[in-house]
């Protein structure tokens, strides 16, 4: 999952809370840059870069109740520097903020939190793996056997994720290009999770099970100027492939993406072979939003609606967006995730 | 023609210049004082909810250690991990400036003036050398901190907020936390606290700032003053209003006969008072900014001393309170002006217009028994009343119903007079005085007011100096008083003491909740010093051999009242401790409930907690010696130690400033009532010429006549002030039983000052007879072709 951040961040709420997260409209050269050269190492690479100044690891998971309900979920930790490398307690230029989700096809259900870096009470650790805010984590013997947990006042989940494919480097060898100028990032998936475990909502506990997408990025670099916004999309099929694939909404619409056959063969699909239109928008939380989409991908022969399970999956955290499950109808089925930013 | 009819209108003024001034003096005057204490008020409550809004106080739950303990970071951090959402405060005082750390993520938002406020920026905030928040008053005082410094009128007075890591840093505290803000949105899974941090407790929100409640009475004291006053200026307005409307009625008659339409009159006959009003509001509202500059450093000082509150000294031109002074001017013409148009209104056009104002009042009858009712209503306040707005109610029932009956008094007591009178001369002076009495009767009853209140105040600020000097005398028995800094230097000071003091009495006490009420728990030594110097208000037979046996607690009289705790009852001092009342004692200035219970049992209850502070009893020729011993073997700076003559004069002086402010008030409503008998007295003297004209043609000398009204208006206001007496001895029962009760918590004893009832009947005697002296003396050298006058233009 990609520039997603670095989008939301120029829409920047003048909350103080959100400023932290700001300041990436300009470069700073103190800040790491990401690399064509670099080569991913994993372990190593699975936990934070503090020499970068923003990073995420971003999960969503379309899941399934006894009953045959769809649902989604999402669970995201967010880092983002003040200034390079780390320091001692409170003195630590590291900042975390934390967005987990719950859709179920009639609510949406949305958390977030804020740490600082230093104290322990938010952070990254490569082995054995552990990501953490507050009481939600993800973490796990290593990257392929994780527990994933959240709450927030009117729901909670406590799930089990099970890795049953490889990791996938998008772009090239994990170096993805974000737009016509160059600025780019490291970006790797996992998106082989099998889930299972439980869902607490308001009427109580729900079993499910399903799939789960874990998307891991990190870069110092803003987005260019006339970029305005972002759709992403996630999908997998029931052949078994996925597509990973967005639109950079500028004066020139930027896109890319990334197929990922069953057995995780990737192939990464340069600007312009990807494409998105709106079909039907819906007014959500004051604004017009896109809610369901032609996605098209000529190379593979993919020509599908994608359809938000919930219109009204907004994330009204101190940077808002649009995160939801979707179902994808057409040349192929299946399930898959929706990110919009930037729709005011 | 609105033109000409507002000439015509104008013209009155033109003519009688001292009537437009006593308009718009006695409504300025009546603005100025009541928009001053409205400013003082609205200053101190801004300075709350800055404090409030700064420290989550009132709307937030709070995580607390136990008694003398802080909160570790790691133990905040734990509990952020058990899913607990709370943010973490440093406090403390960096110079004389209190000192707060916040942790700007995880703080709440949306609380008042928060604790960064908009346009602040966080990366600025939290990296580099940091940033401190403050007043640019507070931020001169602070010590270089080397973090860049911010203006910010909206934080609390004295106050500066900073980032918990740097005021960790400037209070040399690492990793220490003194509460937890417990946000409101929890999220579904939480483990217990008892499970995460067994020492720490959750308090539940307040309910509204402490210090807001706290001092709710005093201000509520001076809204009250700020009422009396304007009152007293409506009165002025309302005499002026009258009278100019009496005189303009051939105006208003001739204008109708020469076709002006009645409703185009009267509508600009109001838009002229509105007008009036409005400048005289302005003006009151200006002279009612230099009150409350001049007033509130004062006030600020009595704020900080009686309660702890932070209050700036500096005045901010709010709205609230400008335009509620404008507000009130508008509202007081209008209630001034409502009568005199009306009876315009009602007018018949073919009427004599001659002013009726020496017709005799016909709705005394009336008036009497409306004050009859009201003081009626005071008594039932005050017999079944509840609380400090029962407590004002009644107040302002007693002081309207007392000024209303005083014209029906002061004719029955004329008329009496008139009755026994024999000679000529005589019967005339008491009838004519009776028959001033409807236009006097408002200067008057402003004058009844201003000595009341004036007899009530001081009576209640003199019973309080008393019974405080005595109870200062009672409780601050050691000789010197000695503050440590850690338990080590407490064990020093122990060390050098014990051998030189007859007794070292430890002082050692918690913050605590104790029926629902904010309290404070004290460990008391069993000694002497406690058994000879203490008086109870109430107590069982051998109240201090049963507190050493640990059989129960003492408590003050705040915490007896407000919880309705009498001897016997239990209270529940720490959880799972709960003992007796033994004893209530006075413990008057203390904002907060008390409770006393032996050292050991303290020891048991809070073993955290150990003394800091000492009481040394010692021979006071020694005290000089005893401090320099301290402060060369223990290292006790100046600043920790204070004898008991400083503390005293400290104490007092904290209360004699509580009441300056209210000195101040009862002077200028004295002088606004003189000023009111004035321009009374001057008006009428004009207007009386037809009266006096015959008495002097039947031979009494002009300088008779004057010395006559002289008189006049010293029995006046002799008689108003005898009148006074018993009302305000009435207010200040109210103020001692009622409204300290309700508002301290505390009951004192009334004592009667005579002295001081005679010097202010003297005052008020002087000021009546300057009031008649010009007039008087305008009378005595008046030609007497103006006195033949009245004779030639006979009416």
């Amino acid at each position: 999952m990609n520039a997603r951040l670095l989008i939301l961040l120029l829409w920047l709420p003048v909350q103080a809370l959100a400023q932290g997260f700001a300041g990436l409209g300009s470069e700073d050269d103190s800040f790491a840059r990401p690399s064509r050269d670099t080569v991913l190492q994993f372990p190593a690479d699975h936990g934070a870069h503090p020499a970068f100044r923003i990073e995420w690891w971003y999960l969503t998971a379309n899941l399934t109740g006894p009953d045959g309900t769809p649902y989604g979920l999402q669970w995201t930790l967010f880092r983002s520097a003040l200034a390079p490398g780390d320091g001692p307690g409170w003195a630590s230029p590291q900042l975390w903020m934390g967005h987990a989700a719950v859709t179920t096809p009639q609510a949406h259900f949305v958390a977030e939190r804020l740490a600082r870096g230093g104290i322990g009470q938010a952070g990254v650790t490569a082995t054995p793996f552990a990501a953490w805010i507050d009481d939600w984590q993800m973490a796990g013997p290593d990257f392929d056997t994780l527990r994933l947990a959240a709450s927030g006042p009117d729901f909670a989940y406590d799930v089990a994720l099970v890795a049953t494919g490889p990791l996938v480097l998008h772009g090239q060898q994990g170096y993805s290009v974000k737009s016509a100028a160059g600025q780019a990032s490291h970006y790797y998936s996992q998106p082989f999770y099998q889930v299972s475990g439980s869902l607490t909502l308001p009427e109580g506990p729900v079993a499910v099970t399903g799939t789960a997408w874990l998307d891991r990025e990190w870069s110092s670099q803003p987005l260019a100027q006339d970029q305005r916004g972002w759709d992403w999309f996630s999908l997998s099929f029931d052949s078994g492939d996925k597509l990973m694939g967005f639109v950079l909404r500028g004066e020139r619409n930027f896109t890319a993406a990334t197929w990922i056959t069953a057995d995780g063969q990737t192939t990464a699909y340069p600007d312009g072979a990807f494409a998105a239109e709106p079909l039907a928008r819906q007014t959500v939380s004051g604004r017009e939003v896109p809610v369901e989409w032609r996605v098209r991908l000529p190379g593979r022969g993919i020509d599908v609606t994608v359809k938000a399970l919930n219109p009204q999956a907004w994330m009204a955290t101190s940077v808002p967006y649009w995160e939801g499950p979707v179902t994808i109808s057409g040349s192929s089925g299946g399930v898959g995730y929706l990110e919009m930013t930037g729709y005011d | 023609m609105n033109r000409v009819i507002l000439a015509a209108l104008l013209s009155h003024w033109w003519r009688n210049p001292l009537q437009l001034f006593t308009l718009l003096a006695g409504l300025a005057l009546g603005t100025a004082l009541w928009s001053g204490v409205q400013a003082i008020n609205a200053e101190a409550r801004a300075s709350y909810d800055a404090a409030a809004g700064a420290l989550g106080e009132g709307n937030l739950a709070q995580i607390t250690a136990l008694p003398g303990g802080v909160i570790a970071q790691q133990t905040y951090v734990a509990l952020r991990r058990a899913g607990w959402n709370v943010s973490p405060v440093i406090e403390g005082k960096l110079g004389a400036v209190r000192l707060i750390g916040i942790e700007p993520l995880t703080a709440p938002r949306g609380t008042g003036p928060g604790p960064l406020p908009d346009g602040a920026d966080l990366g600025a905030f939290l990296s580099g050398n940091g940033q401190v928040f403050a007043r640019a008053e507070t931020l001169a005082r602070l010590p270089d901190t080397g973090a860049e410094p911010v203006v910010t009128p909206e934080i609390a007075p004295n106050t500066a907020i900073t980032d918990i890591g740097l005021a960790q840093r400037l209070l040399n505290r690492p990793d220490q936390i003194d509460r937890l803000l417990v946000l409101p949105d929890q999220p579904l899974t939480r483990r217990p606290l008892a499970e995460v941090a067994p020492d720490l407790v959750e308090t539940a929100p307040q309910g509204g700032s402490d210090v807001a409640r706290l001092t709710d009475s005093f201000h509520l004291n001076l809204t009250a003053f700020g009422l009396l006053s304007f009152a007293v200026g409506l009165f002025i307005v309302h005499g002026a209003i009258g009278l100019a409307f009496e005189q303009r009625r051939t105006m208003v008659r001739t204008l109708r006969a020469l076709g002006a339409p009645l409703r185009r009159l009267i509508g600009l006959m109001a838009l002229e008072l509105a007008a009036l009003a409005l400048v005289a509001g302005l003006l009151g509202v200006a002279l009612g900014y230099l009150v409350a500059a001049a007033l509130l450093p004062d006030v600020a000082a009595t704020l900080r001393g009686l309660y702890g509150a932070e209050v700036s000294g500096q005045l901010a031109l709010r709205p609230v309170w400008w335009l509620s002074g404008l507000a009130m001017a508008l509202a007081g013409t209008a209630v001034a002006g409502g009568g005199a148009l009306w009876a315009l209104v009602r007018m018949p056009l073919l009427a004599s217009a001659q002013p009726r104002a020496w017709a005799m009042a016909r709705h005394q009858r009336g008036q009497a028994l409306l004050a009859l009712a009201l003081l009626c209503v005071a008594a039932a306040l005050a017999l079944w009343g509840q609380g400090l707005r029962a407590g004002f109610a009644m107040l302002g029932a007693l002081l309207i119903g007392g000024a209303l009956a005083l014209p029906p008094l002061l004719a029955g007591l004329l008329r009496r007079a008139e009755a026994r009178a024999q000679a000529p001369l005589a019967q005339w002076f008491w009838a004519d005085t009776r028959q001033q009495l409807p236009g006097l009767a408002l200067a008057l009853m402003a004058l009844l007011l201003a000595m009341a209140a004036n007899v009530g105040v001081s009576t209640m600020v003199s019973s309080f100096r008393l019974t405080f000097t005595g109870f200062l005398d009672q409780r601050l028995a050691s000789e010197l008083y000695v503050s440590a800094t850690d338990p080590a230097q407490a064990r020093a000071i122990v060390a050098v003491a014990e051998g030189q003091a007859q007794a070292v009495l430890p002082i050692v006490l918690v913050e605590r909740t104790v029926a629902g009420l904010p309290a404070e728990v004290f460990g008391a030594r069993d000694h002497a010093t406690y058994r000879e110097n203490w008086r109870f208000l109430q107590a069982i037979p051998d109240v201090w051999d049963a507190l050493a046996r640990a059989e129960g607690v003492l408590i003050n009289e705040q915490l007896s009242r407000r919880a309705g705790l009498g001897l016997d009852d239990t209270v529940e001092i720490a959880p799972g401790l709960a003992l007796p009342v033994l004893g209530i004692y006075g413990d008057y200035g203390n904002p907060v409930g008390q409770v006393i219970v032996t050292e050991a049992l303290f020891q048991r209850a809070f073993p955290q907690v150990t003394p800091l502070r000492f009481g040394l009893r010692l021979d006071p020729a020694q005290v000089g010696a005893m401090q320099a011993a301290l402060r060369d073997r223990a290292g006790v700076p100046d600043t920790a130690m204070i004898d008991q003559a400083a503390i005293k004069a400290l104490s007092l002086a904290v209360f004699e400033r509580t009441f300056t402010v209210t000195a101040a008030l009862n002077v200028l409503t004295l002088a606004v009532a003189g000023f009111a008998l004035l321009m009374s007295l001057l008006t009428l003297a004009a207007m009386r010429l037809p009266q006096l004209a015959p008495v002097w043609a039947l031979g009494v000398s002009r300088r008779r006549l004057a010395a006559l009204d002289l008189a006049r208006a010293v029995v006046l206001a002799a008689l108003t002030g005898v009148l006074a007496l018993p009302l305000g001895l009435a207010l200040a029962w109210a103020l001692l039983a009622v409204v300290n009760v309700e508002a301290f918590g505390w009951r004192l004893p009334m004592y009667l000052f005579p002295g001081d009832y005679l010097r202010l009947g003297g005052l008020a005697l002087l000021a009546a007879a300057l009031a008649a002296l010009w007039p008087a003396w305008q009378l005595s050298r008046m030609p007497p072709a103006r006195l033949l006058g009245v004779f030639r233009h006979e009416r």
